[in-house]
């Protein structure tokens, strides 16, 4: 099958808006004048729409509007927040009517949760965090255990479990004011508390994975 | 209003009836109208360490069963006018015990008495469950050893979760560490624990630290409580303890190692 001659698509564009507030147009092109003298690089070729809601209504003269701009090397592709008479004369002029989208619909960069607990957790208590960091003002006790899909900060001391990555995550890590643990893992790689007490330099640490292998470094604390 | 406090410990046979039984005849000295629960269903020696047991007819589970009336079952004390006892069934099983038999039991105790204490048996099973459950206080009674001090962790977690004022989002439960059974000598060589160590690990207030002494079961034996004896360490430690609940600051004693007699400094330990 020959290729078609013309698709249709959707796409869509950041367009930069100027926006006009005055129906003065020799006072706009000052401060025009003004501003591309600043940044000629950011204005010049560059597609813009003109937004004209600031003028709530008043009569501007949009086809002189759009000589001041091209006469400048502004790129009208259209107006927005016209009034319908306005958008009358831009239709004239052979620009595009535009309705502003919502704001783009950005996805945030992705952000754990953190559970705070502001308490001592007791033997045979278990605290878990899901999808997120875990950090303890208090003690973690022996027979005790926290989980975190993420990192475990233990503003106290740990001597219960504390199992950090418990989704896979290499990248938690597990901090303590004062590391006795009878277990620490993270994502699956464990130590004992004998293996804890070979390795682990101060009262303080940070536990985490290194390649395969744990690893722990004292705090400034 | 009635204070409603629970002797607990998790860990068996640290003192928690000893205790219980000194600090309500304590309480009840100090002029408040006190009884004294025994939760041990099964196993009741509360009233052999009060020196009561001759003259138990109804008990608790007959109350909460409707078999007999509060003052059919109340022993009054015959040493303290303000001091009663709530003894413990011999013979009954411990799921006797319903939230809601002892809930009413306490209401109705409550109206009459300023202290309500509740002498835990060991464990963390229903009649462990329910001594805690309507505390307001709860005097967690530990030897310095790691196996008791980790009980006791566990039984402050229950104190957290399972009791009336976690469940309702109340105000908690205030937390008080009882050290009993303490031996300074022992601490000194490292087979016990410190006063220090204990605090440290479960971090809650200390209201008191009994010795480790003869007179308590000199007591137990003769079926009067310890604090009544007023010569022996142990007693004047409980006097402290009762006295600290009630609001008092009084350092603590009986922590260091006593001082040698003449005769041993001339020999030699
Ligand atoms: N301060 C003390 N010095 C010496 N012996 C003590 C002391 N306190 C308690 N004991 C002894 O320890 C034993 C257990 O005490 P007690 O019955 O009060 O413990 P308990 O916690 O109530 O036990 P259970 O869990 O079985 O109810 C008793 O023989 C008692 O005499
Ligand atoms: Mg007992």
């Amino acid at each position: 099958m020959p290729k078609p001659s013309l698709e249709l698509k959707g796409s869509s564009f950041t367009l930069s808006v100027l926006h006009i507030n005055n129906q003065d147009l020799d006072a706009v092109a000052a401060e025009l004048d003004h501003k591309l003298a600043q940044a000629p690089q950011f204005f010049i070729g560059a597609p813009l729409v003109v937004n004209l809601s600031g003028l709530d209504g008043e009569e501007v003269d949009v086809a002189a509007l759009k000589q001041l701009l091209t006469s400048r090397q502004l790129v009208i592709v259209g107006v927005t927040g016209a009034s319908a008479a306005l958008n009358q004369q831009a239709k004239d002029q052979g620009l595009a009517s535009i309705k502003a989208g919502k704001q783009s619909p950005v996805t945030p960069p992705q952000v754990r949760n953190t559970k705070i607990v502001k308490q001592n957790i007791r033997s045979g208590q278990q605290v878990y965090a899901k999808d997120g960091d875990l950090v303890i003002f208090g003690a973690v006790g022996n027979g005790a255990e926290v989980i975190a899909d993420g990192s475990i900060h233990i503003y106290g001391a740990l001597r219960g479990k504390a199992m950090a990555g418990a989704g896979g995550d290499r990248h938690a890590v597990i901090i303590a004011q004062s590391m006795e643990a009878e277990l620490v893992s993270i994502a699956g790689q464990y130590w004992l508390a004998e293996n804890l007490q070979q390795h682990c330099p101060g009262k303080s640490g940070c536990i985490r994975l290194e390649g395969e292998s744990l690893i722990v470094e004292s705090l400034p604390l | 209003m009635a204070q409603i406090i629970v002797v607990t410990s998790g860990k068996g046979g640290v003192g928690k009836t000893t205790s219980s039984a000194a600090i309500a005849t304590g309480l009840a000295l100090q002029g408040h109208k006190t009884v004294v629960i025994d939760f041990d269903i099964g196993l009741r020696n509360l009233d052999l360490i009060m020196g009561c047991e001759r003259r138990v007819v109804y008990d608790f589970v007959n109350v909460i069963n409707g078999e007999a009336n509060l003052n059919q079952a109340l022993i009054k004390d015959k040493r303290c006018e303000k001091l009663f006892v709530l003894p413990a069934s011999q013979t009954r099983d411990k799921d006797a015990l319903t939230k809601e038999g002892v809930g009413r039991v306490l209401d109705d105790l409550a109206k009459e008495f300023d202290y309500i204490l509740c002498d835990s048996p060991a464990g963390i099973e229903q009649g462990a469950m329910m001594a805690l459950y309507f505390a307001d206080i709860a005097i967690v009674t530990t030897n310095p050893e790691v196996s008791s001090v980790r009980d006791s962790d566990r039984i402050l977690g229950m104190l957290q979760s399972k009791s009336r004022r976690a469940e309702q989002n109340l105000e908690p439960i205030k937390e008080y560490l009882l050290l009993t059974r303490y031996s300074p000598t022992r601490v000194k060589s490292g087979e016990m624990l410190s006063v220090e160590d204990v605090s440290e690990i479960l971090a809650i207030p200390l209201l008191g630290v009994i010795p480790e002494s003869q007179s308590v079961l000199k007591a137990s034996n003769s079926g009067v409580p310890v604090i009544i004896d007023q010569e022996s360490d142990a007693g004047l430690a409980y006097s402290d303890t009762v006295a600290r609940l009630l609001g008092e600051d009084l350092p603590v004693r009986f922590i260091t190692e006593e001082k040698k007699g003449f005769l041993q400094r001339i020999f030699g330990s």
